[in-house]
């Protein structure tokens, strides 16, 4: 394509549920493939937390808000011949879709690369796509396109109910769902009309129970076609296939079946003329036992019927999961189709001998499991359907189905629940039992547990569609895990044990032994996992991928790698609380090591990232992030059976997940580079750590832990409320509350004491005042600390949904002193070799009084905020402190003691989050972690930077229209100013009751919602639900009991997408930047924000 | 399914498993395929006669056997070697298990050893001779082995072609065909006489020793030489009845039926080391420039260097660089070494049938 020398490529944003870490592994691969073919790439993106923003992927990076202001500001200062849109998600997509519409790309001559505008169109906007279906001649559920409900109902009436509903244009099937009920139908379709780009909406037949098939596909501007991948949706049409366990290649097709579907994969991708890779969705008719319930129709129809459901056209989660499951790089690949290259000319990276243009061979199975956030939100709505749901998700691969799906499972660290895991809800006293069967996030324990009592297969396949090809595999596990229970371990039942994928600690739990005694067993009768490649080519050729999975066979294929090198642990599945941030800070480490000469060997389980993609480090293993899955590997890794040759491993980036294996290592004599597993626990164990800080001198806040109700109040009341609690062996904030009284106390310590009795619950003394937190580096002689990070929630807001601003220029001389001062020693004093973060708490007296400070946590570990503090200070933390770790100091690095140089611009961290997504679940801000994201403002002055970060996280308010009010008592005096300032920029203010008449003693205007829920209408609900405000602030009474006025009140705001700020620290800071009218701001390179 | 059974190949090395299928000793060429669909269409493929086939593909038998998706009347494969065999299976049209269908015809299998151990092997030391039995201990194996003749050296065209000529009647009867089909059956596999139908001939199915004087006495419109098992360079007397047809029909030579009109024209055939078996293969038509992934399942291929007599590549293999296609300069002659017809495998190059049709239609003017 002759004349392309520049082009832009829009990353997706904030991590949000729909639209996780693949698109960073999309982007960076793409920004890199196209940089090999001499084209200057530039990035925009607001999420700091991603590779791709970073130097060396792309060559201009923007971290600005995904605005078609923005973008079009970059369009104008870079002139670029083309934009990618394909790679950034959803968001990408429609942001080069407003960009098109909006006659910008035409202004500037830009060129859109892959796709074409028209096709993006077809694909998306659903009237176009049926159209276009149709008329090559393929098959579609009936269906029409509504804008108006009353459309939605008369159709209804002709074809019947059930019916889904489906959006245009929006993430992750936001806003749609299926609909039993004409009531559910209505309440439906409303929400998705208000929700959709396009204001409109689809209603279309259901095909629950059929089954659900994906194919990746791709094409070149010669037309040149080939598939990736197909997959199987384990669970059948109706659960949205972001929240389907996934298995590939397809399973239960016959060779003309998978044809039939490829045919018109191929067939589709033509007609929309594609220049890349899609996504295609298919239904297809149940095997007889499925259709008996869910397609009696279909049950003496002849051969297999199928449909059409969805296409993408870009690069998703699916295509993702595609890349890695076969080893071929979609996205990579498809950056060279949109820069004009064809299939036959792009060399197929992994067997160095062929091209690109191949259908990838599997000789493995592999499951993809999606990660929920109902451990975090045990009372959100479990219920899966046409909604994603999922986080993030884990892959496993095996040479069978049961051992990768049991991997799989174990890669999902919740908790340390296998398989085996049962609910005790689930059988009452009497014996009754009652399994949760419906498409939920427990299904897969739910069918195991069916199984184990006795339920046929066939039986829970019609009950479930699932098809009887799978649960009769997971009745497979059920038999061994029985026999595993009767029969006395020999080599022939532990070696069939590890072929079906149990793990040492299931085996040991099933035979009554300790999980390492299983260990042992394993060694003496010399039963261990050997490791095959991911090669694309089943092995018909000699390939180079360092890719390796392990399994029970004969052959390994990986032998140690030799010279030195160090294993990076990664952090798993994308979860609230270790998100995206963690994979970087691997990815950065595994480079890290490579610079300094070490080979970096990757382990982790999260298909989405880019540290699982192959070239990143020296060797890849997919594998689970558990004791016995690393001890594994890394056996298998030392050569020589000196211990002081053995493989070190890297726990510093993986989030907690990597921190946690640290014991289980340390055991079995595994080197741990930098912080040793002693200066770990130190620093994890409460009591150990509060008698260090006693020692060190540091102040924290005072506290014990408890075991009995009434201890817990006798600590409360001398401690004085509000106290924090939480349970002791839960981390990152989960379970952690702020209890006002002992009313609160005590029903706290109810709810976790039925739990779990046997752990004492943690009482700490609540200080609300200003929190910062500090990231530093230390070798053990020097500590360097690039940045205190100030945030604008006060304590009791968890860090992670904090708004965090760097530098923190809210602190005095002497407080920053103090923090760089408790820093130095902590580090020191602690031995740390490496990285850490700790928190502290501000207490200011009155004035003129000195300030107190209060150490709240130390994490010797990355933390979530590297990459933003890495980006704003120009200091590559990652790659310092592994190279610290590989014993090169911080002076021999350049660097010293103490704060780093001040930097003069302002970087402000904005959480985001995906509530609209998850009903039932409650919204305020509190010590428990609920962003499931970040993006970054980055400037010059702070409202610049503020406003910059509130539009990227879509907390910025609108400049006019109306905000309600329902403040709490205790908040009502602070609360007043924040209300008057809104209402001098001339906003309309709505309030409840008790908060309207304080703004009337005031002399304001306001708009008094008199009902509450239950008196009559319209009622607060339904003012928000009507789009009469433009945003609420809400704040928490205490007590927290669902059901009351203010759950409802936050639950609407979501719903209505609006922005509801449940601390006044926000809403002030808002109100700072709107009143300031700092609405402008720069656009301008990363990089020279910096100065460089 | 409970006995052992092992497989032994003649350099030595054996693979110990368990047995399914019909618990026998059976001896063939071990070679190995990459298609992840279509063992059914694997096991009746009669190009697999005289060997033992592995397919890549872990997981088989996940979808039972059905009545429809055979590409020959029986079980051609002198054994299966399995990672897994599933004995449950699922799908709308199985009508049994493979490990019964194995059963009947009483074909051996052997699942549970490490086949990707084994495809690596017979990638780098080349496709060998093997024995599949839960009969012999591995030492009688092995020894069994050095009696029996090399695969190479045998002519399965002649057992897997039929013995009468007969009329395909698996399309709709229609009132008038557009052309008059004959294919030589070498080892027909059913789908290409399927789409033949459909796309509106006659077609009529010849034994493999019929001479040219009785194709041409049936005034065909086209001729197809099928693909088929084994080596091209022990097919002389077939080589001589399709010397007889070129340049009097057209002709379309599909796997088998492309090496043996390349050695009409004197070209030579060789074997590859380990052939090429699976449906990714990535074929480059060079009249368009396309690309098209092909289904495969060749031993030998046609030496480029001693193409003659007019012969030219219309087809290159993207992977290796083999010939996949051959047209003439001046006589309505086609082939190719790939299956168009798929099955298993992709149905991309059906275009090949239309442009064999249109050739044929030009001839017939």
């Amino acid at each position: 394509m002759a004349g392309l020398s520049k082009v832009l490529v829009i990353g997706s944003g904030p991590i949000i549920i729909g639209q996780a870490a693949e698109f960073d592994y999309a982007g960076a691969q793409a920004c890199k493939s196209l940089r090999e073919e001499g084209i200057t790439t530039v990035l925009v993106n607001s999420n700091p937390a991603t590779i791709m923003t970073d130097e060396g992927i792309a060559d201009i990076v923007y971290i600005e808000p995904l605005t078609v202001e923005v973008v079009e500001r970059i369009i104008e200062r870079e002139r670029p011949e083309g934009l990618l849109p394909t790679l950034g998600g959803q968001t990408g997509l429609n942001l080069a879709v407003e960009l098109a519409d909006t006659g910008i790309l035409d202004k500037y001559n830009v060129r859109m690369l892959g796709t074409p505008l028209e096709t993006i169109k077809k694909a998306e906007e659903r009237s176009l796509f049926k159209q276009l279906i149709l008329e090559i001649g393929e098959p579609i559920p009936e269906s029409v396109t509504v804008n108006t409900v009353g459309e939605a109902r008369e159709f209804a009436l002709s074809i019947g109910l059930p019916l889904i509903v489906r959006p245009s244009y929006t993430l992750g099937g936001t806003g749609g769902g299926i609909v039993h009920t004409m009531a559910e139908l209505e309440a439906t379709v409303e929400n998705g009309l208000a929700s959709s780009m396009s204001h409109q909406v689809l209603v279309e037949r259901c095909l629950l129970g059929w089954k659900e098939i994906e194919y990746e596909v791709m094409r070149d501007a010669a037309d040149n076609c080939i598939t990736i991948c197909n997959m199987e949706n384990i669970d059948p049409m109706g659960v949205h296939t972001g929240d389907s366990i996934v298995v590939a290649p397809s399973q239960t097709l016959t060779d003309k079946e998978y044809q039939m579907l490829r045919s018109a994969s191929l067939k589709i991708i033509r007609a929309l003329r594609i220049e890349g890779g899609c996504n295609i969705q298919f239904a297809l008719t149940p095997g007889p036992v499925v259709a008996r319930k869910w397609a009696p129709d279909q049950l003496n129809a002849d051969g297999s019927q199928y449909y059409i459901i969805e296409v993408n056209p870009r690069v998703s989660r699916s295509s993702a999961l595609a890349s890695k499951a076969t080893g071929y790089p979609i996205a990579r690949v498809a950056a060279k189709i949109a820069a004009g290259k064809r299939l036959d000319e792009i060399p197929n990276r992994v067997t160095g001998k062929t091209m690109a243009v191949f259908e990838p061979a599997l000789d493995y199975c592999v499951i993809k499991i999606p990660r929920w956030p109902f451990d975090k939100f045990a009372g959100g709505d479990r219920t899966l359907g046409s909604q994603m749901k999922a986080t993030g998700e884990v892959m496993a691969i095996e040479r069978c189905f049961e051992a990768g799906l049991q991997k799989a499972v174990r890669s999902l660290e919740i908790g340390r629940r296998s398989l085996l895991w049962e609910d005790k809800s689930w059988s009452d006293a009497d014996g009754h039992i009652n399994y949760p069967l419906h498409a939920n996030d427990m299904r897969l324990w739910a069918l195991m547990a069916a199984l184990r009592r006795k339920m046929d297969p066939e039986q829970l396949a019609e009950q479930t569609g699932i098809d009887p090809w799978f649960l009769h595999k997971m009745s497979n596990i059920v038999k061994l895990e029985q026999r595993l229970l009767s029969e006395d371990l020999n080599p022939e039942l532990l070696w069939q044990a590890k072929r079906l994928g149990f793990s040492d600690e299931q085996i040991s739990t099933l035979g009554d032994m300790l999980p390492d005694q299983v260990r042992q067993l394993r060694n003496r009768w010399n039963i261990k996992p050997v490791y095959k490649m991911v090669d694309t080519c089943a092995a018909e050729f000699d390939a180079e991928t360092p890719y390796f999975y392990s399994t029970y066979e004969v052959e390994n294929e990986a032998e140690s790698l030799t010279g030195s090198k160090a294993v990076v642990i990664g952090s798993g599945p994308i979860r609230i609380g270790q998100g995206i941030e963690f994979d970087y800070c691997s990815v950065h480490s595994a480079w890290a090591l490579k610079e300094a000469g070490y080979k970096s060997i990757m382990v982790n389980s999260n298909p989405e990232t880019v540290s699982t993609d192959f070239d990143t480090s020296d060797r890849l293993y997919f594998e689970p992030l558990d004791g016995e899955s690393v001890l594994d590997i890394l056996e298998n890794e030392n050569s020589k059976l000196l211990v002081s040759a053995f493989t070190p491993s890297v726990l510093q980036f993986g989030g907690q997940t990597a921190i946690n294996l640290a014991a289980s290592l340390s055991r079995n004599n595994s080197p741990i580079l930098g912080s040793n597993a002693e200066i770990i626990d130190l620093a994890e164990d409460r009591r150990r750590f509060e008698d260090f800080l006693n020692h060190q001198g540091i102040p924290q806040p005072p506290g014990t832990g408890v075991t009995t109700i009434s201890q817990g109040q006798e600590v409360a009341r001398t401690l004085g409320y509000p106290v924090l609690v939480r349970p002791s062996y839960v981390l990152g904030g989960r379970g952690m509350e702020i209890t006002q009284n002992q009313e609160e106390l005590t029903r706290y310590m109810e709810q976790a004491l039925e739990l779990d009795e046997r752990h004492p619950i943690l009482i700490d003394k609540y200080f609300e005042g200003k929190e910062v937190e500090v990231d530093a580096v230390s070798d053990g002689t020097d500590v360097l600390i690039p940045g205190i990070m100030e945030h604008i929630e006060r304590t009791g807001v968890h860090s992670g949904d904090s708004i965090a601003v760097y530098p923190a220029a809210g602190l005095s001389k002497d407080e920053a002193n103090t923090l760089v001062d408790y820093t130095v020693r902590t580090g020191l004093a602690l031995g740390i070799k490496g990285l850490m973060n700790i928190q502290f708490v501000i207490m200011r007296g009155n004035s003129g009084e000195q300030s107190s400070i209060y150490m709240l946590e130390v994490n010797p570990r990355a933390s979530r905020t590297i990459p933003f503090i890495s980006k704003v200070t120009g200091v590559p933390m990652v790659r310092i402190a592994t190279k610290v770790m590989l014993g090169i100091s911080l002076r021999e690095q350049g660097y010293k003691t103490g704060l780093y140089g001040k930097k003069a611009l302002v970087g402000v961290k904005a959480p985001v989050f995906s509530m609209s997504k998850l009903t039932g679940v409650d919204t305020y801000l509190s010590p428990e972690m609920k962003s499931t994201g970040e993006v970054m403002g980055i400037d010059l002055t702070y409202e610049a930077a503020l406003a910059k970060a509130l539009i990227a996280a879509g907390l910025m308010l609108p400049s006019q229209g109306a905000l309600l009010f329902s403040i709490a008592d205790k908040n009502k005096a602070e609360a007043l100013p924040i209300i008057r300032g809104f209402y001098d920029l001339g906003y309309q203010i709505y309030a409840t009751r008790g908060t309207a008449d304080m703004i009337k003693e005031h002399d304001m205007d306001v708009k008094a919602i008199s009902r509450k829920l239950n008196e009559g209408h319209p009622n607060i609900v339904e003012i928000i639900g009507s789009g009469s405000v433009v945003g609420v602030v809400n704040t928490v009474t205490g007590g927290r009991i669902p059901l009351q006025d203010g759950f409802h009140i936050r639950r609407a705001s979501t719903e209505r997408r609006i922005p509801c700020f449940t601390s006044l620290d926000t809403a002030g800071a808002v109100l700072k930047v709107l009143s300031q009218g700092s609405q402008s701001y720069n656009v301008k390179p990363l990089s020279q924000y910096l100065g460089s | 399914m409970s006995g052992k059974a092992i497989l032994a190949l003649v350099d030595g090395t054996v693979y110990r498993g368990e047995a399914f299928g019909a618990e026998t000793t059976a001896f063939g060429e071990i070679i190995f395929i990459t298609s992840m669909t279509g063992y059914q269409e694997m096991l009746t493929d009669p190009s697999f006669a005289g060997q033992i086939v592995v397919p890549t593909y872990p997981l088989i038998g996940n979808y039972g056997i059905n009545p429809d998706d055979v590409e020959s009347a029986k079980i051609q494969v002198r054994g299966f070697v399995l990672r897994e065999y599933c004995p449950v299976p699922s799908n709308r049209r199985s009508e049994g298990t493979l490990e019964d269908y194995l059963k009947e015809a009483n074909i051996p299998g052997l699942s549970g050893i490490d086949t990707r151990s084994l495809t690596r092997h017979i990638r780098s030391k080349g496709v060998m001779m093997g024995i599949l039995t839960s009969d012999l201990t591995s030492g009688e194996a092995l020894h069994e082995l050095k009696q029996l003749p090399d695969y190479g050296d045998t002519d399965f065209v002649r057992e897997v072609s039929i013995a009468n000529a007969f009329e395909w009647e698996g399309g709709q009867k229609r009132q008038t065909y557009r052309y008059n089909m004959v294919i030589v059956d070498m080892g027909l596999r059913f789908n290409i006489a399927r789409i033949l139908s459909r796309l509106g001939c006659r077609v009529t199915v010849v034994p493999c020793t019929f001479s040219s004087q009785e194709i041409l006495a049936m005034q065909p419109d086209g001729v197809v030489l099928s693909p088929g098992p084994g080596n091209p360079a022990l097919l002389d007397y077939a080589i001589e009845n399709i010397k007889g047809l070129l340049g009097k029909k057209p002709v379309l030579g599909i796997c088998l039926g492309h090496q043996l009109i390349g050695r009409a024209f004197g070209a030579d055939t060789f074997k590859l080391k380990f052939g090429h078996r699976g449906a990714n293969h990535p074929v480059c038509d060079l009249a368009t420039g396309k690309v098209h992934i092909t289904s495969q399942n060749h031993g030998y291929a046609i030496d480029a260097d001693t193409l003659k007599g007019g012969l030219q590549v219309s087809h290159i293999n993207l992977n290796d660089g083999t010939i996949e296609g051959l047209r003439h300069s001046s006589m309505p002659i086609i082939s190719i070494q790939y299956h168009a017809e798929g099955s298993p495998g992709p149905q991309d190059n059906t275009y090949i049938f239309d442009r064999f049709l249109q050739m044929v239609s030009e001839v017939k003017g």
